[in-house]
C-alpha cells in the first residue's frame, strides 16, 4: 500500500540561547490519500512545527531538519532543493493559517493574492486567472463573489476572510491541504461553518488534510486518525473513535477529560471538570532519555524517569507510547 | 468618498493655511527692527528723518499695522506679491525665475534619495546581518550627522576642483550651444553634487526608516503566506514585503519635505544655485521684505502641495488609508 506523505523518525532542531532543543523527536507517521489526520497537543507542543517542516517554511538558521525523511509522493522533501519545494507549496502541499485576521496581505486584493498562485504554479494568464478566483471564492461560499473578489482583506468579515485563504489554498486542487488551527481566532458558529466547508471541499477534491488543533470536538468530527503530541514527541496515535473510547497514554486521557460536557439538567449531580495538573517541560529538556509526561503524570513509575518509552502497538491500529499503556 | 472630494477638502485646508502664514509671516518681518526706508538710505550714504518719512510714506509704511496686512492680504490673494526695490522687479516674477531651478534641485534630491534609500533598507532588512547591513548603517549614520555645507564643500573640493569630473558651480554653461540634449546634459552634471549633498542626509533617513520597517514586515504573517503559496523570493520581497513596509517611508518623505526645501537654501548658496535659496538669502541681507515674505509664501505653498501629493500617494499604496469602502 502507498502512502501520499510518509514521514520517518523526524527530528527538527531549534538553536536557542540554551542551546540545541529537539523541537520534534523522532516523529513517525503516514498519511493516506483523502484522508484527514488531526494533530493535537497544547500549545508548543510542535504541532505547527511540523506543519512548516512539510512545507520547507522552518524559521530560516533557527529550525532545521535533523534527521528523518518526509517522502511526498516517493520523493525526500527534506532533502529537495528550494526550487523543489517552491513548486509544491501551494501547488500539491499547501496551508491555511491559524490567524485569518493576518495571515492575508492587507494591500492586495482577495482576487489578486487568489490569482496569484494559479499564474505562479498553473501558468494561467491574468484574466483566467482572475476568473477562476471569482469561481475559488464562489466554491468556499462567499456569496456575490462577483462583487467581492475586488474587496480588500480590511473589508471582510473574519470568516469571510478564512475562506478567502480556503480558497487560496484549494486553488491548484493540492493533494494535502495542512490546516494549522483554522477556526482558533473565529467565534463558535463560524467555526462549525468553516469545518462543514472543509469536510466538503475534501470529499469534492479528494485533498488529504492535516488538521492541527487542540479542539477535541473538531477532530471528532472531521478526522479519521488522529495523532496525539507532547513536549515535542508523539504520545499516542490511532483511529480517532478509538482512542476517544478507550486512550492508551494518560495524557491523552487527560486531554479527553478537559473536555467540558453539556448536561441538560444542570442540578443533578455532575462531574468536576478535570485538567492536566503540572506544566510542559521546558525546552532545555525535551532531548531527555526519559517520559517528558513524568512529572505530570498518576501512573508515575521508576522507568519512566530512566528511559524513554517504547511505542506499544495495539490490534485495533492504536499505538502509545508510555510504559504502562496496556495498563490504562 | 471619491478622490476628488478628498482633493477638494484639501485645497480648502491649504488655502486657509497659506492665509494664515501670509499673517503670521508679515506679523514677524513687521516687528522685526529695521525697514526699506532704512537700507535705502544707507545705500544713499545716510539720510535725515525727513527723508526717511517721505520714503515710509511713499511704500505706505506709515500706515498702521492692520491697513498694511489688510493690503497686503488683498494683493496676494490677486498673486501681486509686491515690488522689489532690490532687483527693481516685481516680486512674483522675481520669484517664479528661480523657483523652477529649486523644484529641479529639491524634487531630483528627494526622489533619488528615496529611491536609493528604500533600495538600501530592503538590501540590509533582507540580512540583518550581512556585510552589506553594515555598510548601509555606515553610510546612513555618515549621511546623516555630516552637516550639508561640509559635505557640499568636501565633495565640491574633490570633484570639481581636484578631479574636474563636475563644474564649480550655477546650474548652466552659458558658453555652450545646442539642442535639447546638450543643454539637458549640461543641466545634468551641474545638478549631479548638489542633488547628491541635499540627498545625502535624506537617504540616510529613509534607508533606516525603510530597513526597520522591511525586517517588521518580513516577520508578518502574510510574508509566510506569500512564502506557504510558493512564490519566487524576490516577489515575497519586492511584492508582498515592499508595498506594506512603504508606507511608513513615504508618510517621513512627506513630512520631509519642507525640511528638503529648507536645506535647499544652504546648498544653493554653497554651489550658486540660482534658486530661490540664493534669493532668500541675498533678500535678508538686502531686507527685501517683499521678496522675503513672497519666497515664505510660496514655500509654504510648495510644502502644501507636496504634502497633498503624499497622502494621494499613501491612498495609492495602502487601501485601508482613509477607510473608502
Amino acid at each position: 500500500m502507498s502512502h501520499l506523505l510518509e514521514v520517518k523518525n523526524l527530528r527538527i532542531e531549534l538553536t536557542t540561547r540554551d542551546g540545541v532543543a529537539p523541537v520534534i523527536d523522532d516523529l513517525s507517521f503516514t498519511l493516506n490519500p483523502g484522508e484527514t489526520l488531526s494533530f493535537v497537543g497544547e500549545s508548543g507542543c510542535g504541532k505547527s512545527m511540523t506543519a512548516l517542516a512539510l512545507m520547507g517554511l522552518l524559521p530560516e538558521k533557527v529550525g532545521r531538519v535533523a534527521a528523518g525523511n518526509i517522502i511526498f509522493n516517493g520523493e525526500d522533501l527534506s532533502q529537495a532543493s528550494d526550487q523543489r519545494l517552491r513548486a509544491i507549496r501551494g501547488n500539491d502541499i499547501s496551508m491555511i493559517f491559524q490567524e485569518p485576521m493576518t495571515s492575508l496581505n492587507p494591500v492586495f486584493t482577495i482576487g489578486e493574492q487568489i490569482a496569484e498562485v494559479l499564474r505562479a504554479h498553473q501558468g494561467l494568464s491574468r484574466r483566467t486567472a482572475w476568473a477562476q478566483a471569482i469561481e475559488l471564492l464562489d466554491a468556499v461560499r462567499i456569496p456575490n463573489a462577483k462583487d467581492r473578489v475586488s474587496d480588500y482583506p480590511f473589508q471582510m468579515s473574519g470568516g469571510q476572510r478564512q475562506r478567502a485563504m480556503i480558497a487560496m489554498a484549494l486553488a491548484c486542487q493540492p493533494k494535502i491541504l495542512i490546516a494549522d488551527e483554522p477556526t482558533t481566532a473565529l467565534d463558535v458558529t463560524v467555526q462549525a461553518q468553516i469545518f462543514d466547508l472543509l469536510t466538503d471541499l475534501r470529499n469534492q477534491t479528494g485533498a488529504a488534510i492535516i488538521l492541527i488543533t487542540h479542539d477535541m470536538g473538531a477532530v471528532a468530527e472531521m478526522a479519521e486518525r488522529m495523532i496525539v503530541m507532547y513536549a515535542g514527541r508523539k504520545a499516542e496515535l490511532g483511529p480517532v473513535d478509538q482512542i476517544i473510547e478507550h486512550p492508551r497514554h494518560p495524557y491523552t486521557k487527560g486531554l479527553i477529560e478537559c473536555v467540558p460536557h453539556i448536561q441538560s439538567n444542570p442540578s443533578i449531580e455532575r462531574h468536576d471538570l478535570v485538567e492536566v495538573p503540572g506544566i510542559v517541560p521546558s525546552l532545555r529538556e525535551f532531548g531527555k532519555d526519559q517520559c517528558l509526561f513524568a512529572s505530570r503524570c498518576a501512573y508515575l513509575t521508576e522507568a519512566c524517569l530512566t528511559s524513554r518509552p517504547d511505542e506499544k502497538h495495539f490490534a485495533n491500529g492504536q499505538s502509545a507510547d508510555c510504559w504502562h499503556a496496556e495498563a490504562i | 468618498m471619491g478622490i476628488l472630494r478628498i482633493i477638494f477638502i484639501r485645497v480648502v485646508y491649504a488655502i486657509a493655511l497659506l492665509l494664515a502664514v501670509i499673517v503670521l509671516n508679515f506679523s514677524l518681518m513687521h516687528m522685526a527692527p529695521g525697514d526699506v526706508a532704512d537700507t535705502i538710505s544707507q545705500s544713499m550714504g545716510g539720510a535725515d528723518q525727513e527723508i526717511l518719512d517721505e520714503i515710509r510714506v511713499s511704500y505706505g509704511l506709515d500706515q498702521p499695522f492692520i491697513v498694511q496686512l489688510g493690503r497686503y492680504i488683498s494683493n496676494v490673494v490677486q498673486f501681486n506679491l509686491g515690488y522689489s526695490f532690490f532687483y527693481n522687479q516685481p516680486v512674483t516674477k522675481l520669484i517664479l525665475e528661480r523657483l523652477p531651478a529649486t523644484l529641479l534641485l529639491v524634487i531630483t534630491a528627494q526622489i533619488a534619495a528615496l529611491l536609493i534609500g528604500v533600495v538600501l533598507g530592503v538590501i540590509s532588512a533582507r540580512k540583518p546581518n550581512g556585510l552589506s547591513n553594515y555598510v548601509v548603517t555606515f553610510l546612513a549614520l555618515f549621511g546623516y550627522s555630516a552637516p550639508v555645507f561640509w559635505t557640499g564643500i568636501l565633495l565640491l573640493i574633490t570633484f570639481s576642483l581636484n578631479v574636474h569630473w563636475f563644474p564649480v558651480a550655477g546650474m548652466r554653461d552659458v558658453t555652450i550651444e545646442g539642442g535639447f540634449w546638450v543643454h539637458f546634459i549640461d543641466v545634468s552634471r551641474h545638478l549631479f553634487l548638489p542633488a547628491v549633498t541635499l540627498g545625502s542626509i535624506f537617504l540616510a533617513l529613509y534607508s533606516r526608516l525603510s530597513r526597520a520597517s522591511m525586517m517588521e514586515v518580513l516577520g508578518s504573517d502574510y510574508v509566510r503566506t506569500a512564502k506557504a503559496k510558493g512564490l519566487s523570493e524576490n516577489q515575497v520581497v519586492y511584492k508582498h514585503a515592499l508595498k506594506n513596509a512603504l508606507s511608513p517611508v513615504i508618510t517621513l518623505a512627506g513630512l520631509q519635505f519642507s525640511a528638503v526645501l529648507s536645506g535647499a537654501v544652504l546648498v544653493e548658496a554653497v554651489f550658486s544655485w540660482p534658486g530661490l535659496g540664493t534669493l532668500a538669502f541675498q533678500s535678508i541681507i538686502a531686507r527685501d521684505t517683499p521678496t522675503i515674505l513672497g519666497i515664505l509664501f510660496f514655500s509654504a505653498l510648495v510644502v502644501i502641495i507636496g504634502n497633498l501629493l503624499t497622502d494621494l500617494a499613501l491612498r495609492l499604496v495602502d487601501p485601508r488609508v482613509g477607510g473608502n469602502k
